[in-house]
């Protein structure tokens, strides 16, 4: 069997002159726009709406985008995400950005049977620098960052995007304030102070740390990157949806299941098909959305299973899934309705499945996810049940941070661990004799 | 009297005030006593059934009303109230 890698690319960050030059092109660039009621803003360090509280996002001119947006020119860029400058909320390619994206699309032929899935593509986003997709969303918050000259670029985190805002800080030469639930993954937390970010641990939840960082960005003016950048962070998810379209072809799969934590990525992977096809780039084709959230913090997914678009925040997390352990998540709503309207669904996973997919995805296709990786492949494996994703289809499946950032899930719920005849584990400690591997290894005894 | 603490998006309508004083012994009737004090925060604070905006999270001592008795909660004299974005990400 040969495994089908589509595409194969060494990401560089280092712009060329095939990159369009579009500082000068201020209508590409709308502003920004209320989502809720559609009042526009200036670009600037906003998130609010000023007159509803409504979140802000960036508005382009499609058909300014259109005159540069070319699969052929598109083709012709360095690999990153800024090969998509135009659908970015930037004016051009910043001078300094860590090589983000341009992950592999990878066809999972031994994965699939097992999740009950015909066709499975993972999109495998643990490559990246900081080893998850919050390097995506950093990276367009980080530039923007410099742009408005803020003294230090910050976020509240669930871990993955400790490492990344730390990662991105460190690049383009800002100090980093992080802050963390103060019982988050050990490992997690060491990556963030490798980069020389300032770490805070918060005695609480995830939603107290990000309820405390609402309030120190404004006090601070510090450049929290999920909280007063959201605008312009949450459309670095968008280069998924770009990534998968041109891995594919330049066209759309049938299914697409990702985790949902705030939503934001979610919503945005639709958000960025819509616009290619608007584009003209893809087919305009239906396309079923399906979260997976832990089942130990699972507002979302209650609220789909419910029938409702109102979600009842989850005060005390308890999972093992400490990347998506958001009680309270900001586009929640807006994740339930695109999973119903598309036809998707919104899945939610114990913990003891979630290490299952863990080790069987590690173990079948050689890539090895955290926990919230766990749970999309176990989500894709219930809505393959559920009916959402049907015979045949073509899905893909978003494997969005690094299995080694969450070392113990893997083991969870497989037993001991330890290596005998014809099992795969931790062998015992042996002397350096050929003799002693070969008892060991007909016995089982050292 | 609690204290209700204003972020920047609602302090134009307070005259710039990061915290203000405002009488009422629930959350209900806290929030009603600003709007009524500044007027030009109900559109941004109350939805038209007289409810919260569903964009805006309180919090009665860093504890989010929802798991108290959301609007019902008991408020002291000593309390005090944060009006925040609902804005959350991981």
């Amino acid at each position: 069997m040969t495994t089908e890698i589509l595409p194969i690319q060494t990401p560089t960050s280092t712009p060329s002159a095939a990159m369009p030059a579009l500082a000068a092109d201020g209508a590409r660039i709308l502003g920004m726009r209320c989502r809720n009621c559609g009042l526009g803003a200036a670009i600037g360090l906003s998130y609010v709406c000023p007159a509803c509280f409504g979140p802000l996002e960036v508005a382009y001119d499609l058909d300014v985008v259109a005159r540069t947006f070319t699969t052929a020119a598109i083709a012709a860029r360095p690999t990153g995400i800024w090969r998509y400058v135009e659908l970015l909320p930037v004016d051009a390619p910043p001078a300094r950005s860590l090589p983000v994206g341009s992950t592999p699309l990878i066809a999972a032929d031994r994965l699939a049977p097992a999740l009950g899935l015909d066709r499975l593509w993972i999109k495998d986003d643990t490559r990246n620098p900081s080893l998850s997709f919050k390097d995506r969303a950093v990276a367009v918050a980080a530039a923007r960052a410099v742009d408005f000259g803020v003294p230090a670029l910050a976020c509240a985190s669930t871990g993955n995007l400790a490492g990344a805002t730390a990662a991105a800080a460190a690049a383009v030469g800002l100090p980093a304030y992080v802050f963390i639930p103060a019982d988050l993954e050990p490992a997690k937390v060491d990556h963030a102070l490798a980069y020389g970010a300032t770490v805070v641990p918060i005695e609480g939840t995830y939603d107290d740390v990000n309820r405390l960082c609402l309030e120190v960005a404004d006090e601070t003016g510090w450049g929290f990157v999920n909280i007063n950048l959201r605008p312009f962070y949450a459309e670095g998810s968008k280069t998924l949806a770009y990534e998968i379209a041109e891995s594919l072809g330049w066209r759309a799969p049938d299914a697409v299941v990702a985790p949902v934590a705030s939503g934001a990525m979610f919503t945005r992977l639709a958000r960025g098909f819509e616009e290619l096809a608007e584009l003209g780039l893809i087919e305009a084709r239906p396309i079923r959305f399906v979260g997976g959230q832990a089942a130990g913090c699972a507002p979302v997914a209650t609220a789909f299973e419910r029938g409702t678009d109102v979600i009842e925040p989850v005060r005390e997390p308890d999972t093992i899934v400490r990347s998506l352990a958001i009680g309270n998540p900001a586009d929640g709503r807006y994740a339930v309705e695109l999973a119903r309207g598309s036809g998707g669904s919104v899945e939610a996973i114990d913990d003891l499945t979630t290490a299952e997919a863990i080790r069987d995805v590690a173990r079948l296709e050689g890539i090895y996810p955290e926990t919230a990786g766990g749970v999309t492949l176990a989500a894709a494996a219930a809505a393959r049940r559920r009916g959402v994703i049907r015979a045949g289809d073509e899905v893909v499946a978003l494997l969005t941070g690094n299995g080694l950032k969450t070392p113990d899930a893997r083991t969870l719920g497989h037993g001991d661990g330890i290596a005998r005849p014809g099992e795969p584990g931790l062998a015992p400690s042996l002397r350096p004799s050929l003799s002693a591997f070969e008892r060991w290894l007909e016995t089982g005894v050292a | 009297m609690s204290t209700v603490r204003i972020p920047p998006t609602l302090r134009t309508a307070t005259g710039g005030a990061k915290a203000v004083t405002v009488p009422g012994g629930t959350v209900r009737e806290v929030v009603a006593g600003l709007v009524t004090a500044y007027p030009g925060l109900e559109s941004q604070l109350l939805a038209p059934d007289g409810d919260l905006n569903r964009f805006v999270n309180a919090f009665l001592n860093d504890t989010d009303i929802r798991h108290l008795e959301a609007l019902d909660t008991r408020v002291g004299e000593t309390d005090t109230l944060v009006l925040l974005p609902a804005m959350a990400g991981g």
